[in-house]
């Protein structure tokens, strides 16, 4: 198999506060292939984006990766100069946030914007440079783009809005894209639009896309693959219709009983007790242990690694339990 | 003959004036400017059922909510609670004993809740203004109670609101509108700011209290999937009108209305069927300017001449001349049967 575009290998990203320091990320690894969508998946707190701003070098001061590597096309980015990163960032990877307005300037056009972006990446001139941005326009699904373009971010409804932020990412042809929630502020009617244009866009264009979203609705029409992440931590990875329909890990198989559906009108959902721990509270062993209905004397003392079982990576100790119960039966 | 509906709403309308303000008007020679928020919606809730409203942001389902429980002013049309009218001045006094038995519950608990009260005092208030129960030590059991009722400590009365999770403050909105002993709840998307799997945890104790008490819903939210597990009878809003009412369970099997159709149809797949999405062209059209005649028509794949001319009512519960006039397939969803 060809190398992956972004790979992700246990990284960690800590924040320093003044009473102590805190541990956002606690080893997350994955690999994103050309043309690939991994979906991130978890509760608020989980993780996602602080993954996902790790990986395109925009965590801030108090917080920092303090713990290992990020490659793009195998060559590492973690630990680039800031104007280093910067060209990288723009040029090969790109993002997508969940309000348009944080990426779109209210005072500037949006043909200005877009074709700014265009020359600061490819060597095009004005003129040329505003004919891409047309294009861009178009292959996002704006009507009468030629028109659209001297039109002010505001003048625009947030579903439009975000394929204008779509086009922007685009513009530099990036090899990998970071969408973060960018469906969560739309309707349902618009959040379908979307979803099937970034996903077009992926395949189209060949780009390793990261998709974050809490919606596991989204994630199961979009990605090739998906990560469940839980305080910090990769609980389960792998093809997405095994994870989705056939959950291994204790905590992805609640979440998915925890989920209304159209299909299913079961009596009662699913319901996993309490919530996700703070930072600060973070428990020994399994950070899952104390909502995990299947949790044993291990579970509190070790964390569990992330292990291969059927095609996927589940970090939980059942599954090693089951190996460690069959040894035990060996030796007596 | 069937009893009277527990809750009746008979074209209930509200108006908002939108205009700018009187200089600008006459310096800019702008109109004054009116938003239909709500537009002409019936629909009545038998005792014990959950009635839901489900539509797409700014459709007017919490202007809906606030007027039935009296919060907002209506327009016009009517709202009666068993038997009493929540507008007739002459009724005023018969209202305020329907006040108790019903209360609202709202998205963020935490803009509910007054943060410089403890928990215990929040939820004796209700207790207190409508004498439920007399005397200090009573009325610290019922506080009890009603927070181990709603699956927290006792104890936990002693603390703020902000010393909870978000669910936490669910569960503390929910103790305090059971506090009157009402039978009538509104609750206005009440797991949307929540995760999923603390929206799991509040819906099932939503669904756990209504049996144990009988309670009424009338049950907002946008969110489709957890409508259907809610809900017993849906009714679909579409800029301020309702264009389907339906029993749940048909509504999913077989959406009449061309929105019903879309809505569903725009619901990612979870299910992983590989159903087949027509997709959904368009966005909802600005309130202040809406279509003429079925405000749907610019996105519907239906329209005609009479479409755009004239707003179809309400017929068995579908207000589309697609569906009066046979021009549609009852075919049910391929993927939902
Ligand atoms: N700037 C920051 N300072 C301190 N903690 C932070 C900061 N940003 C994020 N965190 C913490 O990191 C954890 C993960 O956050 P995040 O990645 O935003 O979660 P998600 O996107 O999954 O909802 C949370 O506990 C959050 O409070
Ligand atoms: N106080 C108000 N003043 C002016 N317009 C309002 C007011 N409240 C709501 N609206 C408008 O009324 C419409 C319906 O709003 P709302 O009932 O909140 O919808 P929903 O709850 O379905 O999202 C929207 O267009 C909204 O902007
Ligand atoms: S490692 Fe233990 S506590 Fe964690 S999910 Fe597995 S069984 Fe549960
Ligand atoms: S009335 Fe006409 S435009 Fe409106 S939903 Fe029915 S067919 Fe479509
Ligand atoms: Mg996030
Ligand atoms: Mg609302």
């Amino acid at each position: 198999m060809s190398e992956p575009v972004i790979s992700v290998r246990n990284l960690q990203v800590e924040f320093v506060t003044r009473r102590a320091t805190l541990r956002a990320i606690d080893g997350v690894s994955f690999d994103i292939a050309k043309g690939e969508v991994l979906g991130v998946v978890g509760e608020s707190g989980a993780g996602k984006s602080v993954t996902g701003a790790a990986i395109i070098g925009l965590i801030e001061p108090p917080g920092r990766i303090s713990g290992g590597e990020i490659l793009l096309n195998g060559r590492r980015i973690d630990n680039l100069p800031p104007d280093e990163m910067r060209k990288v960032r723009g040029r090969k990877v790109a993002m997508i946030f969940q309000d348009p307005l944080t990426s779109l300037n209210p005072l500037f056009r949006v043909g200005e914007q877009l074709i700014e972006t265009i020359r600061t990446h490819l060597p095009m001139n004005e003129r040329q440079a505003r004919d891409r941005a047309i294009e861009l326009l178009t292959e996002v699904g704006i009507p009468a783009p030629e028109k659209r373009i001297d039109g002010y971010p505001h003048e625009f409804s947030g579903g439009m809005r975000q394929r204008v932020v779509i086009a922007l990412a685009l513009c530099a042809e990036p090899d990998f894209i970071v969408a973060d929630e960018p469906t969560t502020a739309l309707d349902v009617s618009v959040q379908a639009q979307i979803i099937s244009l970034i996903k077009k866009l992926g395949r189209e264009r060949g780009m390793a896309v990261m998709l974050v979203t809490h919606d596991m609705g989204v994630i199961a029409e979009t990605a090739d693959r998906v990560a469940v992440m839980y305080a910090g931590r990769v609980a389960e990875i792998g093809p997405v219709r095994d994870v989705v329909q056939r959950p291994m890990h204790p905590y992805a198989k609640g979440l998915m009983g925890a989920i209304p559906t159209l299909e299913a009108s079961a009596e009662r959902l699913v319901q996993i007790p309490g919530s996700m721990p703070r930072l600060s509270s973070i428990p020994q062993g399994c950070a899952f242990n104390p909502r995990c209905a299947h949790a044993f004397a291990r579970c509190f003392i070790e964390q569990p690694a992330p292990l291969p079982v059927e095609g996927r990576r589940v970090a939980c100790h059942l599954y090693e339990a089951d190996m460690a119960a069959k040894t035990v039966e060996s030796v007596r | 003959m069937s009893p009277r509906p527990y809750v009746e709403v008979t074209d209930l309308r509200k108006t908002f004036d939108v205009s700018k303000p009187w200089l600008n008007r006459v310096i800019e020679r702008s109109p004054r400017q009116f938003l239909k928020a709500v537009d002409g919606v019936s629909f009545d809730i038998k005792k014990g059922e959950t009635f839901a409203l489900v539509g797409e942001s700014g459709s007017g389902k919490s202007t809906v909510a606030k007027m039935v429980v009296g919060l907002l002013g209506a327009s016009g049309g009517e709202v009666t609670i068993d038997g009493v009218s929540m507008m007739d001045p002459n009724q005023r006094a018969q209202r305020a004993q329907l006040r108790r038995r019903m209360q609202m519950i709202f998205q963020d608990p935490y803009a509910s809740l007054n943060p410089r009260w403890r928990v215990d005092r929040i939820i004796a208030e209700p207790i207190r203004a409508f004498n439920v129960v007399e005397g200090e030590a009573n009325i610290v059991a019922r506080v009890g109670e009603l927070l181990t009722l709603v699956g927290l400590h006792p104890d936990d009365g002693r603390k703020f609101p902000h010393e909870f999770s978000g669910g936490q403050r669910q569960r503390v909105a929910i103790a305090r509108a059971l506090a009157s002993n009402s039978d009538f709840i509104v609750c206005d998307e009440p797991t949307s700011a929540l995760d999923v799997s603390v929206q799991a945890q509040i819906l099932n104790l939503m669904r756990d209290l209504q049996q144990k008490f009988g309670l009424t819903y009338l049950f907002i939210s946008h969110n489709l999937a957890v409508v259907r597990h809610m809900a017993t009878r849906i009714g679909v809003m579409y800029l301020g009108r309702l264009v389907e009412v339906s029993d749940s369970k048909e509504m999913f099997a077989r959406p009449r209305h061309p929105y019903t159709r879309m809505l569903l149809d725009a619901v990612p797949d979870l299910a992983m069927s590989g159903r087949q999405r027509i997709p959904v062209a368009g966005e909802i059209p600005n309130p202040i300017n809406p279509p003429t005649g079925c405000t749907f028509h610019p996105r519907c794949p239906l329209a005609n001449e009479r479409c755009r001319a004239e707003a179809p009512a309400a017929i068995d519960g579908v207000a589309c001349h697609a569906v009066a006039e046979g021009r549609i397939s009852a075919a049910p969803q391929p993927a939902l049967a």
